[in-house]
């Protein structure tokens, strides 16, 4: 048992001897019932309180109260005001709370204040809902244990409802984890059913009425606690909610002392060591996708999903099973669809979103939420249903020039009675959205001018070099060269179309057309090879192409003759029609020119692609 | 068309209509036929820059298996050293990673990282990483880590594009940059998460080799500086760079002795060697040992040796007496040895030139090793080659060599020479030791890719060639029946065409082998991380052993910050990259002794090994063992290693007294003293009662197939801290000192 707590309560035994203030005493607590459970690693305490105004005057505030020690540890505490009659008609008002400093406060107790929505008028009832929650109430004892022990913690409280006020009637259960007491304190009325431990009715009891009690017994709950947990929500107009969660998990429970043995950890039937966790069943809203979950070292790939409809489930298994004492660190991350988070009002966006962890009985420490809305957002504010820190980041991520704005939130001690959503209002005009792409668009936009202009500048340095000179100059041979290749395939194709004539001729007959045929291309070969002179002369002319000259003044040599046979051909075949020869004269005739044409054909092929292929 | 003449307009309209029928379709034939003439050098280029761009997204995507089957994650031992220093480099900036002193490692000494580590692999990531950045990519350091290696084998494989363009023609570079894209030699190396200097080393290699050659064959300067830049960033990123600072003045003695000398070999060379070497003195690890290391002394001589040859030049020419000139050349060539032999005699004997280093031995030597250096002999990629592992990283490549050698010699030329010499040389080396295969690979690919681009444009050239002639032939007989031009083309050459077929099919049939082997190779071998374990369950499922992660990841959250880990030196650099704790010894394995002293540790009984770990403030003790998984790369197996290691350099070890009969054993019939120390202890603590297969006793090693001899351990001076979930990885913390009484 921890000294300090011991201290404290007899502090607040002596306190409460000496206290008595008048203030407190006009209301009266008819009925007070509490029941505190203890089956997670924090304890939960409900109260139904019964008041009844017996002073003169109405009263429009109300105090609860707690012991010092309890009081430290509040992490969540609500007040409701109960109205109508029976469970079903009931339903509740929420009252703000807020902690007080009365005159003449002792130490060892803690005030909270309550604003009843209307004064409390003489001889008036009205029933109260209290839910709180303490964190680190549950003190593990032994403090150190073994692997093969199991886990015992205990828990202090009073009997007797600490209250401002003269209590009527007062019942106290305690709801523990399991049947395995190791003991309690026994006071008048108390009985032990199963699980539960109830303390009570005790009637009539003054003002700070106090009796401590202890109870120590077996927890099997996780007693696993974030010291830090950071929850990064970005959102993203594409469609997309995005949540990274970084845990800092800690099992706050009894140390583990001596070995750890893999073999008694893994023996069947009896594995030891009940007292660490394997696992933790995260939550996530329906419709959760793209998960995972890893470290700073990599992937962990123990973890289950299963979803339906309502929920998705995360069962995920840290690296290695978390003994009391140990630690851990791991990210988990999950995309969300837009549409089920997303709402607009008032010509405001708002993100509607739970504020704290997912996982279940999580006890965190430090909740720091940071939500970052989109590059362009503006006029941001937040609602939270409790109190938070807050202030303003930004954080860059890709293509960002200004950044996105964060709110972040933070809060101390949040159980899971904290998930509650919490409203980010913000303004973002649609144009923003098409930014990020045309910035890729312009980026590539740019490199691929750059590219072409780079191609097509002229980047040496000098100008009168003679390799650069050499280079141009050799540009332009082949420049020449295919202007050369371009005019002798059009003397090519001229030369199909005088054949083409050719076969008309033998199949009509009609010697006119065939004569006009030769004509026009006559004339075009004629503006072709006038075309083809200055583009040889400069060949001649330039040394780098001497070699290359060759070859195509045997070209264009070998492209004469085939037009100057051709030509006779076509005088000999349109001779021979006009004499009306018969076909197979005329065929002989010009067997032996055909051979040759066919000959020189492939020759200037072949000097043609011996050309392109420099 | 062009009705121009002055007929009847009801004749001229109806041979207008008639050439306009006639011409149009002769008109767009000849227009397409045109345009595909004029354009097939672009055609051209664009076939090959899209093969290129194949080739260069081929080489980056096959090796992105170990991404798809595991995770972006960073693979092995070294690469975790190399991730944790880029991680310091992007953090602190440059100068903070030049001067870092590491205190996490080789505890107590530490370790000077700036000095002793070639940066450019690091310096490259960090690059990459700042680019990305400043282009607004904010992606996480590690992503760039993983992908840097397919990043360098795409540009590899454009390097190696160009240098078979070099030395042989643009066919043969494209066959190049194909069979190196996915040559299971280099995949090995680089598959995505493969963070090692080798990734960008093999780049540079190739990168510098081709400057050169660039550089000889065209006497450029601006070549030869290329290379020279190209040998700094070599130098920057890895140890092999000694093979180039031997290959080149080699390559350029052969060239002197073939009479092949030319300015242009003087320039490149001249220009090469002296910037090259003033860049890697940059380099603090590497520093003065071009001028001072015997490794480096052939290059310098060989640079004499052109001065001299320059000089003898110069006074041919200007003497024009054979007499005199011979004579001249009788005293300077003495006199030029004499000076170089006195020169490297006083050097070496004063200590200003240091002689080869043991790695440098063992490659020329492969028994050197074992015989000296255990800690090298130790490392398994460092042992003599297989067969089979040539034939596994090389398939096709191993026959298409001797061919491409031969195409080489039937075309020699300075190039040619080189690739050869740079073939030949490398191959030696990946005999002797395992890893070198990886040197060796672009050369492989290189003359192999020569004999395919020849052979296949052999073949197709005379598949050509024969369409030709039934052209021809049928032109021939123009208007004659098409049989007679069978007939001409079977009579003029029987069989060619049918065997030219018949090879090009059994080419292409030999090539996609290749790429389905190489394909197979790389997806079933060399994509995995080690790190995490992969095997096939009873049921064809997949199982998953992350135990070394889960034992370093316990190592980082619960122990404290300043704790000490002793354990093999394997897992040093894993244990400071994912661990975050020190440790005494890791991979860098620069002190002999320190790793001696932790091998002495694990092989003496439990009381000497912890008066060993006091001294050395060690808190905790990690082992790596096997014998529930049956995986057979764990400390038992490499036990004898550390008892020869430690024996090097402590004689209290002997490694007779840990074997039976020259046999290494650990059941019953072990030897004493292997049953006692402190490696059998850690390892088999409490195994003795674990059950690991059905119908076996307990206490069955599955990795070595034997029931152990020492059931009962007991430890004093040290208690397990945390085992992993399939006992891989176990570690034991050391107990304080008990009071005296």
């Amino acid at each position: 048992m921890k000294k300090s707590s011991v201290v404290d309560l007899l502090l607040l035994l002596l306190t409460i001897a000496v206290l008595a203030t008048p203030a407190f005493s006009d209301l009266v607590l008819s009925k007070v019932e509490r029941r505190i459970d203890v089956t997670s690693q924090f304890a939960r305490v409900t109260k139904t309180l019964k008041v009844v105004n017996s002073g003169s005057e109405s009263v429009s505030e109300f105090t609860l109260t707690f012991p010092k020690f309890l009081g430290d540890n509040l992490a969540y505490l609500s007040v409701a005001q109960s109205e109508g009659k029976g469970k079903s008609k009931r339903h509740l008002v929420i009252l703000s709370v807020e902690a007080a400093n009365p005159k003449g406060k002792p130490d060892s107790i803690s005030f909270y204040s309550v604003a009843l929505p209307k004064p409390l008028n003489k001889g008036d009832t009205l029933t109260l809902e209290v839910v709180a929650a303490f964190t680190n109430v549950l003190q593990p004892f032994p403090e150190k244990i073994s692997q093969a022990d199991i886990h015992l913690v205990m828990l202090q409280e009073s009997a007797q409802y600490l209250s401002p006020y003269a209590v009527e009637s007062q019942s106290f259960s305690i709801k523990l984890p399991s049947a395995r007491i190791e003991s309690y304190t026994n006071l008048e009325n108390t009985k032990v059913q199963g699980s539960e431990i109830k303390y009570g009715p005790y009637k009539n009891l003054p003002q700070y009425s106090y009796s401590p009690i202890v109870v120590h017994f077996e927890s099997k709950a996780a007693f696993a606690v974030a010291e830090k947990l950071v929850r990064e929500i970005e959102v993203s107009h594409w469609g997309n909610v995005q949540v990274t969660e970084h845990y800092n998990i800690v099992h706050r429970g009894a140390q583990l002392k001596g070995e750890f043995s893999r073999l008694e950890f893994q023996a069947r039937p009896n594995p030891r060591g009940i007292s660490a966790f394997k696992h933790l069943l995260a939550r996530l809203p329906p419709r959760a996708h793209s998960i995972y979950y890893r470290d700073d070292i990599g992937n962990i790939s123990t973890s289950q999903m299963q979803s339906d409809s309502k929920k998705t489930e995360l069962l995920i298994e840290p690296r290695f099973p978390l003994f009391g004492g140990w630690k851990t660190f791991f990210t988990i991350g999950y995309g969300l669809p837009l549409s089920d988070f997303l709402f607009a009002s008032e010509g405001k966006r708002f993100l509607d979103i739970s504020f704290g962890s997912p996982m279940l009985n999580l006890v965190t420490e430090k909740l720091i939420v940071q939500v970052v809305l989109p590059e362009g957002s503006k006029d941001i504010s937040v609602i939270t249903p409790f109190a938070v820190t807050q202030s303003q980041e930004i954080k860059y991520s890709h293509l960002d020039i200004a950044g996105r704005p964060v709110v972040v939130l933070e809060k101390n001690n949040v159980v899971p009675d904290h998930n509650q959503n919490i409203q980010v209002y913000y303004k973002f005009s649609n144009i923003n959205l098409l930014s990020e792409p045309l910035m890729l668009i312009s980026g590539f936009f740019v490199l691929f001018i750059t590219c072409i202009i780079y191609t097509r500048a002229d980047f040496s340095i000098s100008k009168s070099s003679p390799a650069y000179l050499a280079k141009l100059q050799w540009d332009e041979v082949l420049a020449t060269l295919q202007e050369v290749q371009s005019i002798i395939q059009k003397c090519l194709a001229t030369h199909d179309k005088l054949e083409a004539s050719l076969r008309d001729l033998s199949r009509t007959g009609d010697i006119q057309i065939c004569k006009a045929a030769r004509k026009s291309t006559d004339s075009l070969l004629k503006d072709l090879s006038k075309e083809l002179k200055p583009l040889l002369a400069f060949l001649q002319s330039s040394p780098s192409a001497s070699q290359i000259y060759l070859k195509v003044e045997e070209l264009v040599a070998k492209e004469k003759e085939l037009q100057e046979k051709l030509m006779a051909k076509h005088t000999t075949v349109v001779e021979g029609y006009e004499k009306k020869s018969s076909g197979r004269d005329i065929e002989n005739r010009i067997a032996s020119q055909q051979q040759k044409i066919i000959t020189l054909k492939q020759e200037v092929e072949d000097l043609l692609e011996f050309i392109d292929e420099i | 068309m062009g009705g121009k003449q002055p007929e009847p307009a009801n004749v001229s309209s109806k041979s207008e209509s008639m050439a306009t029928n006639k011409a149009s379709p002769d008109l767009l034939n000849s227009l397409s036929f045109k345009s595909l003439k004029l354009k097939t050098k672009q055609q051209e280029l664009l076939i090959r820059v899209s093969i290129l761009g194949l080739v260069y997204v081929l080489a980056f995507i096959a090796r992105l298996f170990s991404v798809l089957r595991y995770e972006s994650m960073i693979h092995e031992f070294d690469p975790y050293f190399n991730y944790r220093t880029t991680l310091f480099l992007t953090e602190k900036g440059f100068y903070e990673f030049w001067n870092w002193f590491d205190s996490e490692s080789w505890y107590p000494l530490g370790r000077i990282i700036g000095g002793t580590l070639y940066p450019g692999l690091m310096v490259t990531a960090a690059l990459i990483y700042w680019t990305l950045r400043f282009l607004r990519f904010f992606v996480h350091i590690r992503e760039v880590c993983v992908l840097t290696a397919p990043f360098f084998a795409s540009n590899t494989t454009v390097v190696a594009y160009f240098f078979g363009k070099e030395i042989w023609d643009t066919g043969a570079g494209l066959v190049a940059a194909a069979l190196i894209a996915i040559c299971p030699g280099y995949i090995s190396r680089s598959v995505a998460g493969s963070y090692d200097n080798e990734a960008v080393a093999i780049f540079a290699l190739l990168l510098t080799f081709y400057l050169f050659v660039k550089a000889v064959n065209t006497g450029s300067l601006a070549w030869a500086l290329g290379s020279a830049f190209g040998y700094f960033y070599m130098v920057s990123a890895w140890g092999g760079y000694v093979f180039i600072i031997n290959l080149v003045p080699l390559y350029v003695l052969v060239l002197l002795i073939t009479g092949r000398y030319s300015m242009r070999l003087y320039v490149a060379y001249n220009c090469m060697y002296i910037l090259g070497m003033l860049l890697a003195m940059q380099i603090r690890f590497v520093g003065f040992q071009h001028v001072q290391s015997g490794e480096h002394m052939g290059a310098m001589g060989v640079f004499l040796l052109m001065q001299v040859f320059y000089f003898l030049d110069w006074v041919k020419y200007q003497l024009n007496d054979t007499k005199l000139f011979q004579t001249f050349l009788r005293i300077t060539v003495t006199s030029a040895i004499l000076v170089g032999g006195i020169a490297l005699g006083v050097g070496t004997a004063s200590g200003y030139i240091s002689p080869w280093t043991g790695r440098f031995y063992s490659l020329l030597d492969p028994t050197y090793a074992k015989d000296h250096i255990p800690i090298i002999a130790s490392v398994s990629e460092h042992q003599p080659t297989a067969w089979s592992s040539f034939m596994f990283d090389y398939h096709i490549l191993l026959f298409l060599f001797p061919a491409g050698l031969y195409f080489c010699f039937k075309r020699l030329s300075d190039a040619t020479i080189f690739i050869v010499m740079y073939g030949l040389t490398s191959l030696y080396f990946a005999g002797v030791m395992v890893r070198l295969i990886l040197v060796a690979t672009p050369a492989v690919c290189l003359i192999s890719a020569i004999a395919v681009s020849a052979t296949v444009k052999n073949l197709t050239s005379l598949l050509r060639t024969k369409q030709k002639v039934p052209q021809t032939g049928s032109m021939k007989g123009a208007g004659s029946s098409k049989a007679s031009s069978k007939v001409l083309l079977d009579q003029s050459q029987p069989f060619q065409k049918n065997g030219a077929i018949a090879l090009l099919l059994g080419v292409f049939y030999l090539l996609s082998r290749y790429a389905i082997h190489c394909t197979w190779v790389t997806s079933e071998a060399y994509s995995s991380p080690s790190i995490v374990l992969a095997a096939r369950g009873a049921h064809g499922n997949r199982i998953i052993f992350d135990d070394y992660r889960e034992a370093y990841y316990w190592l980082r959250q619960n122990t404290p910050t300043d704790a000490k880990v002793m354990s093999w030196w394997d897992y040093g650099y894993q244990i400071t990259a994912m661990g975050n704790r020190t440790v005494i010894v890791d991979n860098n394995t620069w002190n002999n002794t320190h790793i001696a002293t932790v091998g002495r540790a694990m092989s003496s009984y439990e009381d000497e090994a912890y008066d060993i770990m006091r001294s050395l403030d060690v808190n905790y003790v990690l082992v790596v063992f096997g014998g529930v998984t049956g995986y057979s790369s764990d400390d038992i197996n490499k036990f004898l290693w550390m008892v020869r290691i430690g024996g090097g350099v402590f004689p209290v070890i002997k490694e007779p007294d840990y074997l039976v009969n020259g046999e290494f054993r650990v059941d019953k019939g072990a030897s004493p003293k292997m049953l006692n120390c402190l490696m059998y202890k850690l390892c088999y603590y409490r195994f003795g009662e674990l059950v690991t297969e059905y119908g076996k006793p307990s206490g069955y090693d599955r990795a070595r197939g034997v029931e152990i001899g020492n059931k009962d351990i007991k430890l004093e001076h040290l208690e397990e801290a945390y085992t992993t979930s399939n006992w891989i990885v176990r570690i034991y913390r050391v107990k304080p000192p008990t009071n005296r009484l």
